[in-house]
């Protein structure tokens, strides 16, 4: 291995840079404005910002690239004093890659279909490496051994399609290692991974970067995430970056109202309230005008704010921010505002799930006609739940654990194999969607993850909310009319809003009128899955906060199904965790987040990153990927860290009541360790 | 795998088999049947009943079709009604000279359609790129027939290079089709280049704003490097099902452009027999136009199933 001569200056610089496209009146319209930022050898530096901030196009812009139609407005990016824009291809190709490494977001995308795992990596050796050819499949082997992934050699033999998602990534960071690079681009690299697998490999990459005295800039909007990973912060707004500091200057109390804002925006674990909404939304490019391009959503803001645009000032801290005033800026909450005490239910019930089991394997023409075995373990099983009105359940558990399944089968898109759905206590649902009678069909309203697909496109909001008050309540004319208006003002939209389009929304706005959409059925029970994944967490915020007032006035019950156990803390009245398809835990909130846990509970909640530098996650299980449940015991034997011995993997575990109503299905009896300590 | 080619196969049979019965009902329920044809104006009274008895029209639907279906799986397709011919003779000579039409096309149209197609890609919105994707729309909307007739224009009454028309006779030796044969396959290039080009070109216009294409890049990957290994091979997986479509429409017999230059090929003699209640022939034609379109169309999505790691390897896990 030889090193390249390493110079006392940053690794990377980004001087004044401004990147933009030109609009079709012909104007430059900047999507990163003036940028000064700087790497140091071994250093890590985070890049937080809500979407379309321009942390992304910064990243690849230190790499010398931009996407089709972007352009370098002014200023400059050096790496390792190569000026990275006027460089030829040729000695792009070399950096790229090698000495500067980029680890993308979505590396199941990112990875060539085509092309095995190992020959993607080997591609990296054969264009970036000094190792002779033939000692390049040894070498392969190691760096997928250094990224921990079990068995490298039949690992190097799949296709992309063949990993799971962690194992992705894992791949693509062993891909960028390959060149031997002194410095690493990280975009957003754990998002839509599973809690579990983003610690792990966050740990990897902390270990990595340890090692081998990497540079890492770390893009995410997560700051949980990036307060884990990195030593200093930057935070973009509009293409600005508006403070930058030290990862305690900007995580724990920052000086500029929008990352105060997104920090009182995001769910904590520790937390007992709502996280507090970031209204508004950035300007679009070219829309910041003269003065401060948060104005229009700070708190604090003066006249001078309007027309002044402020410098990147330092302070007294050493920090940097891009605020007219930065004493005033600590008025401005960090956290949301605390929940009244565990809210008085009614004892009604809204659903009510017996034994139920749901399977994904249909029984196909072929097995009927040869009669072959087809006894399967079933995807989902033993589900006993009961939802009294007004209810919210969390439905958590990593991705495969069943949630969307279960939500699925109770909207009776999913027939179960057997057990009871009934709502109201009595009210039996035929199991299949077609079979459901006009006022089942109503009671029971499902919002999906991406509002994007769930919304008609060539519909207006008119029409979208429209659709279920003709259909349930036989409205139409002024009473219509007036009825989507109300519908819109209860999600916080103005009536304007009934003639766009959904692609005219943004995606918060969207999901509004999808939870609007919901609401105008008049439902008994509302299940949400995964509805704020897709949203910025200043949305998520407002989302949350909504679906909490809506439910405050209708009295409406939710399952929320999340893999983010800060966002179900924070909604849920009672939370279920699953694991395989199986229940492992239902209770009271407080008591499933408390000290007494089942042991997957714990692993799940050891694994979520606070948004606070000092918080040091417990990883206590690994986080490989099972496809199917156990044949007999308890479905979490295999990664259990608290495994008792045979009879985990012999005997179903008995459920273990306590006074709160909190269940635990485990075979220790000694479960009351303290969780946070 | 082998069971998915099972399942397929058996899936294109029994398409095949279920439109040899449309084939049949729509050709029983047409007025009038080989016997009326035959007998033209004395069709009438026991000269009719005798020459169905002859001909065995006088059974029920099912046992003809039975009957007929069953020897048109051993190759035998009947009997002309007037030349007591075997239609098999008949239509075999041209099938083979669809086959040379088809084949030619084929040839010139497919390596033409893809590299117009990924240089197009290549060079988008560049000038190449602008002419090509320009002239395939032309050339997919300009009918055939125009097309055609503006090339016998130019080439046989302007130029005098190729004949305008084919007068052989269909059984006559392959090699006495040329030089008349090239204008109707150059008319066929056009129009089959013209509609896989557009496919190829958007395909590999998708797979370039791919996030492997820009990963590629951003590894340090040459650019022909990167369209060779990590564009190519993935953008024309969709192709081949449109390459499967056009070669299918070449082989079912292209009506328009055998009738412009008097080709003696499948599409031409269908139509004769249609205008000539001439049912046997009819069917027959039916029956194969129908196995070709099933036949490449399977060959097509085995195709595609081998060259996507994704299709190839799925049932390996499924269970």
């Amino acid at each position: 291995m030889t090193t390249p001569p390493k110079s006392n200056g940053p690794i990377v610089a980004v001087d004044g840079l401004s990147v933009g496209f030109r609009s079709r009146a012909g104007a430059w319209l900047p999507v990163l404005r003036d940028i000064t930022l700087s790497v140091g050898a071994g250093e890590s530096i985070g890049l937080v910002g809500e979407s379309g901030s321009g942390k992304s196009t910064l990243a690849l812009a230190m790499m010398g690239y931009l996407k089709t139609g972007l352009h370098v407005l002014g200023g400059r990016v050096d790496f390792s004093g190569i000026d990275m824009f006027a460089q030829d291809r040729q000695s792009l190709e070399k950096v790229r890659g090698g000495r500067l490494a980029l680890i993308p977001q979505n590396s199941g995308q990112s990875l060539a279909p085509n092309l095995r795992v190992g020959a993607q990596i080997g591609e990296a050796l054969r264009l970036h490496s000094a190792l002779p050819e033939a000692r390049h499949a040894a070498r392969v082997l190691d760096l997928l051994t250094q990224v921990r992934l079990p068995d490298p050699a039949s690992i190097a033999r799949r296709y992309p399609h063949e990993l799971s998602g962690g194992q992705q990534q894992r791949v693509a960071i062993a891909m960028a290692l390959a060149g031997e690079p002194e410095a690493l681009l990280l975009d957003e690299p754990t998002t839509g991974l599973d809690v579990t697998t983003q610690a792990h490999i966050l740990e990897l990459l902390r270990d990595l970067a340890r090692e081998t005295g990497l540079a890492m800039v770390y893009v995410s909007h997560d700051l949980g995430a990036i307060a884990h990973v990195c030593d200093r912060v930057a935070v973009m707004y509009a293409g600005e970056v508006v403070l930058e500091g030290t990862a305690a200057q900007v995580l724990r109390d920052p000086s500029h109202p929008y990352a105060r804002g997104l920090l009182a925006s995001i769910p904590k674990l520790s937390d007992v309230c709502l996280p507090r909404a970031l209204d508004g939304r950035p300007p679009p490019p070219g829309g910041a005008g003269d003065g401060c391009a948060f104005v229009a959503r700070c708190a604090i803001a003066t006249e001078r704010c309007m027309v002044e645009r402020p410098d990147l000032s330092r302070l007294a801290d050493g920090a940097k921010t891009r605020c007219h005033l930065p004493q005033q800026v600590r008025s401005i909450p960090l956290s949301g505002e605390h929940n009244a005490q565990r809210r008085q239910l009614p004892v009604e019930l809204s659903l009510s799930l017996e034994d139920l089991a749901i399977s994904y394997a249909r029984i196909g023409l072929l097995e009927r006609l040869t009669g072959r075995d087809t006894a399967k373990v079933a995807t989902v099983e033993g589900i006993d739940i009961v939802l009294r009105q007004g209810e919210t359940l969390g439905l958590v558990g990593e991705s495969g654990s069943g949630k969307s399944t279960i939500l699925k089968s109770i909207a009776g898109l999913l027939p179960p194999l057997h057990g009871q759905i009934a709502l109201r206590g009595q009210d039996d649902l035929p199991p299949r969607v077609e079979d459901r009678c006009a006022k089942h069909l109503r009671d029971v309203q499902l919002i999906f993850q991406n509002p994007d697909e769930s919304l008609n496109p060539r519909q207006t909001i008119a029409q979208i909310l429209a659709q279920p008050l003709k259909l349930y309540f036989g409205l139409s004319g002024q009473a219509l009319i007036a009825r989507t208006t109300a519908l819109l003002a209860q999600v916080r939209l103005g009536a304007h809003y009934l003639d766009r389009l959904p692609s005219q929304l943004s995606g918060g706005e969207k999901q509004r009128v999808a939870v609007a959409r919901a609401f105008a059925a008049q439902p008994v029970l509302v299940l949400c899955d995964e509805i704020t994944s897709a949203l910025d967490v200043s949305v998520q915020a407002a989302v949350l906060e909504l679906l909490d007032d809506l439910r405050r006035e209708n009295g409406t019950s939710y399952i929320f199904v999340s893999h983010d156990l800060a966002v179900v803390k924070a909604l849920s009245d009672r939370v279920a965790v699953l694991y395989q398809g199986r229940l492992c835990e239902i209770g009271p909130t407080v008591d499933v987040y408390g000290p007494t846990a089942h042991p997957y509970t714990e692993v799940l909640l050891g694994a979520v990153l606070e948004p606070d530098p000092d918080f040091v996650p417990s990883l206590s299980a690994s986080d490989v990927v099972e496809l199917s449940p156990p044949a007999c015991g308890c479905p979490f034997q295999r990664r259990c860290p608290k495994r008792l011995g045979a009879i985990c993997d012999q005997t179903e575990p008995p459920p273990r009541t306590f006074a709160t109503g909190h269940t635990i299905w485990c075979h220790r009896d000694d479960l009351a360790a303290p969780l946070f300590s | 795998m082998l069971s998915m080619l099972m399942r397929r196969s058996a899936l294109g049979l029994i398409t095949v088999w279920l439109v040899s019965i449309i084939i049949f009902i729509g050709v029983e329920i047409l007025p009038g049947d080989a016997c009326t044809a035959f007998l033209e104006r004395e069709a009438q009274g026991l000269l009719l009943e005798n020459c169905r008895r002859d001909l065995g029209l006088d059974r029920p639907a099912w046992m003809r079709y039975g009957e007929w279906a069953a020897n048109a799986l051993s190759g035998n397709l009947g009997v002309s009604p007037d030349g007591q011919r075997q239609i098999s003779e008949l239509v075999g000579y041209r099938l083979r000279n669809t086959l040379l039409l088809a084949s030619g096309a084929i040839l010139c149209g497919i390596p033409l359609a893809l590299f117009l197609g990924i240089v197009a890609a290549l060079w988008r919105d560049r000038p190449f790129d602008i002419i090509v994707s320009t002239t395939a729309i032309a050339a997919m909307t300009i009918p055939e027939f125009v097309s055609a007739t503006l090339l016998i224009l130019i080439f046989s009454v302007w130029l005098g290079w190729v004949p305008g028309i084919v007068l052989t006779s269909s059984n006559a030796p392959l090699a006495e089709f040329f030089p008349e044969v090239l204008l109707p396959i150059a008319v066929l290039t056009l129009v089959m280049t013209a509609h896989i080009l557009r496919t190829v070109r958007s395909s590999v216009i998708e797979t370039l704003a791919s996030d492997y294409a820009q990963m590629a890049i951003l590894k340090g990957v040459p650019y022909w490097q990167m369209v060779i290994r990590h564009v190519l091979p993935n953008a024309l997986l969709p192709t081949i099902n449109v390459v499967a479509l056009t070669i299918a429409w070449l082989l079912g017999g292209v009506v328009v452009i055998e009738t412009v230059f008097n080709y003696p090929g499948l599409g031409r003699m269908m139509i004769d027999s249609i205008s000539d209640r001439d049912l046997p022939v009819t069917q027959a034609i039916a029956l194969i136009i129908a196995s070709v379109y099933v036949g490449v169309n399977l060959l097509a999505d085995l195709l595609t199933m081998v060259a996507n790691p994704r299709l190839r390897t799925a049932h390996l896990r499924g269970k």
